[in-house]
């Protein structure tokens, strides 16, 4: 909420200084909007069939396995062909902890679906080209997995 | 390009003619994806408009030479910080970064600032930062910035000069 009293304080302070000058902001801002809603659309179409397909009580079944490294392995596969709010993610998250599953694991599930964004590299392709936004995405992909083994190391998991 | 626009209007059409049918027979799957897709759209209706308007008005106000200053080829330690702490009060997740991203290249700001951005913008979010904290622990979230957010730092400025080395564009200018 507290977006709209940003933009709304700021599109006034522009109005007080300059009419003609809001006027094309909003124009600017209309036509980017416009242009990438159909791109917009095609991810929240597949974000509502990814959802539906992998649902939270599967992704608690999966993840909380003896074997450690396929958990890593299965939540990071996971978390980057996810798209969750951290609203959900995070709950989640906890309620995954509770029920036993390594820190390790819920690293690798919660930072890959932060960093890595299959569903979304339609959006990131339409302005960054493809090349990039494959490279953003593996090099993002790999620092989810240190960030997985370091929180391993030091909540002990990795030597058990 | 034409091709693939059809298409893309096919797919999306398809889908809506599926979520009509599911929900006139009763069909529970698609009746689920539809309430997905319903919620989804709101989450970024409500976000969307007000972060374009304010895209808006920086592209109009914000001169190219201050931003060139401040996140340029010459802008050093102070523009990757810069980028952080705008980072951590985006909103959204990535969906909406990749537009302000944009935007600021447009603008003047190197490629190594942008990906610092597009990265902190997925690991730093402080509205986030502190849901994640709440539920998984301090320890945990210390951990995971202080290992995730330079290794975002070094591998943006490497991607930032190779690809600046092959002569690379922003493509979306059409």
């Amino acid at each position: 909420m507290y977006l709209y009293i940003v933009a709304g304080l700021a599109l006034l302070v522009s109005l007080i200084f300059s009419r003609e000058k809001t006027i094309r902001a909003l124009k600017i801002a209309a036509r980017q909007f416009i242009r990438i809603l159909p791109t917009f659309l095609v991810m929240i179409i597949l974000v509502s069939i990814v959802l539906y397909l992998v649902p939270d009580e599967f992704i608690s079944r999966y993840l909380g396995s003896d074997n450690k490294f396929a958990g890593v392995a299965l939540a990071s596969l996971l978390g980057s062909v996810t798209v969750m709010p951290g609203f959900i993610a995070f709950p989640l998250a906890g309620i995954l902890l509770q029920k036993g599953v390594a820190y390790m694991v819920i690293a690798a599930f919660t930072t890959t679906l932060m960093m890595v964004g299959v569903l979304t590299a339609p959006i990131e392709k339409e302005y960054f080209g493809l090349k990039v936004t494959v490279i953003r995405n593996v090099i993002s992909f790999f620092i989810a997995l240190t960030v997985a083994v370091m929180i391993g190391f030091f909540f002990g998991e990795i030597f058990q | 390009m034409k091709q693939s626009a059809i298409i893309r209007i096919l797919v999306i059409a398809s889908y809506f003619i599926f979520l009509l049918f599911s929900w006139s027979m009763g069909f529970n799957p698609g009746q689920q994806i539809g309430q997905n897709f319903l919620s989804f759209s709101v989450d970024m209706l409500k976000i969307l408009p007000g972060a374009f308007i304010l895209i808006g008005l920086f592209e109009v106000w914000v001169k190219r030479e201050t931003v060139e200053k401040h996140l340029g080829e010459e802008s050093g330690v102070k523009g990757y910080l810069w980028m952080i702490l705008l980072a951590g009060t985006t909103l959204g997740g990535l969906y909406l970064a990749f537009p302000v991203a944009y935007t600021l290249y447009r603008k003047g700001a190197k490629l190594s600032v942008i990906f610092t951005y597009l990265g902190a913008a997925a690991i730093c979010r402080i509205p986030m930062t502190i849901f994640e904290a709440s539920f998984l622990g301090i320890k945990f979230t210390a951990i995971r910035w202080l290992v995730s957010l330079p290794l975002v730092i070094i591998t943006s400025i490497l991607l930032g000069s190779y690809l600046t080395r092959r002569g690379y564009k922003l493509s979306a200018e059409k």
